[in-house]
């Protein structure tokens, strides 16, 4: 396996252009080095991390944020201006994995290992996230939610790579949540993921959007689900509703971790709870 | 095969190697180093016996790779000890018979050691969920706990 170290995005670019075989890029590393573990080692690897502001977490002049590639859980759940502005993206982020994971792996990367269960993906759609993307064809914005195609397969062209992941600026009074279920208290996969990110004035919701994990192939909005809580005030009919929506979304699978059914029953009863979260946080913004 | 010559700071001393790109820094350390404190329990990021301290944080040595180590701070539990004198966590960690077999024990310590350098005076919550990656299949963990409290009533106190 050759190792690379670009200096910037556009070397990376070039040098996954010129390689030969299967080639990686390296954020942190925890899903592909236990990939190579297996057995799956790449002929090329490229790591990202030499490369200036890939560690940063920066305001962007909108409001939003920018943040690097290389950024790793630990660093985003002890950024007190991202935990003002997006806690259910920070919270997502700090449920993978343990303390160790945590030292290294990165949303991005949670978003390129194009897991189902991925917990960051759906409170990043909730957030209306977005990442930049580099490849040979130039320089694009894609939405967070259109980055996954499948169980461990993107929509990246071949040679392209993610280069950073933004966050829009937190609307005034505006709120987001993420949960999971698990059938332990730490260290496991979601059963089903749940995120909501809404606005309100006053007490009635002006915006929201909701989005599941563990429920389809890849991490979905859920329109129905969203619309089910604009211009209420999330009173129990509107949780019924986003309720009986978030139930309704996808097309869960039966495996080890539940059946679909059960995954069906659990969408409803995360949706309800989670929203009400992120109502809370909503009327405490400023 | 790609060899990769590295330079890094290891307890504090330069060092300096040439490894395989695919091996992972647990096995620089180990096989390279001869610092066989890091285990390895399952070489999947999921039993924390080969925890380390990388650049400040906490991680799994098995999901580093050797190459990646450049220009990097590491801290083992080979550099735990002041000579002779044990560390308040390995005293502890004795004193409240905290380990039968040992091989979740260097993990244990270095990731209790970097609980308590961010929070000096962790709960047992707190102190159960931080060390949710480290597996020990002998103590049940209460005594681990137990002495984990104890040395951060000691360095609270000398502090």
């Amino acid at each position: 396996m050759q190792y690379l170290k670009p200096a910037s995005f556009e070397e990376a670019v070039a040098m996954a252009g010129e390689a030969h075989g299967d080639v990686r890029f390296l954020a942190g590393g925890t899903d592909l080095l236990v990939r190579m573990r297996m057995g799956a080692v790449p002929d090329v690897l490229i790591d990202l991390k030499h490369i200036p502001g890939v560690y940063d977490i920066e305001r962007t002049e909108n409001g939003g944020w920018r943040i690097g590639v290389a950024v790793p859980g630990a660093e985003l759940t002890e950024h007190a201006g991202l935990r003002a502005d997006w806690p259910g993206v920070v919270e997502a982020v700090g449920l993978i994995g343990s303390t160790q994971v945590q030292g290294r792996a990165t949303p991005v990367g949670n978003l390129a290992n194009a897991s189902p269960a991925a917990d960051s993906v759906p409170a990043l759609i909730a957030a209306g996230a977005e990442v930049e993307v580099l490849g040979p064809g130039g320089r694009r914005r894609v939405a967070v939610g259109d980055i996954p195609a499948g169980p461990g397969r993107t929509r990246l062209a071949q040679g392209e790579v993610i280069s950073a992941l933004y966050l829009p600026p937190r609307a005034a009074h505006g709120g987001d949540a993420y949960q999971r279920f698990i059938p332990r208290t730490e260290m496991d996969i979601a059963v089903v993921g749940c995120a909501v990110s809404l606005s309100r004035d006053g007490n009635v919701i002006t915006e929201a959007r909701v989005a599941l994990g563990a429920m389809a192939p890849t991490a979905l909005m859920v329109e129905e689900a969203a619309s089910a809580l604009v211009g209420t005030t999330l009173g129990e009919e509107a949780l019924e509703a986003l309720s009986e929506a978030a139930s309704a979304a996808g097309r869960p699978i039966d495996d080890k971790r539940g059946t679909a059914k059960f995954r069906r029953h659990v969408a409803g009863v995360l949706a309800r709870r989670v929203a009400l979260v992120a109502y809370e946080r909503a009327g405490d913004a400023k | 095969m790609s060899m990769v010559h590295v330079s890094a700071r290891v307890n504090g001393d330069p060092v300096e190697f040439l490894c395989d790109s695919r091996e992972t820094l647990l096995d620089v350390l180990r096989d390279r180093l001869a610092l066989t404190g890091a285990k390895e329990g399952c070489g999947t990021g999921d039993c924390g016996a080969c925890s380390v301290i990388f650049n400040g944080r906490l991680v799994a040595s098995c999901l580093v790779l050797g190459a990646e180590a450049e220009g990097a701070e590491i801290e083992t539990i080979e550099g735990m000890a002041d000579g002779e004198k044990l560390h308040p966590l390995q005293q502890k960690i004795i004193a409240h018979a905290a380990l039968q077999c040992g091989i979740c024990t260097p993990g244990i310590l270095i990731a209790a050691k970097a609980l308590l350098a961010k929070n000096p005076d962790p709960d047992e919550e707190t102190i159960r969920y931080w060390l949710a990656g480290n597996l020990c299949r002998c103590t049940g963990y209460d005594k681990i706990i137990r002495a984990i409290q104890d040395a951060a009533a000691e360095m609270r106190e000398e502090a």
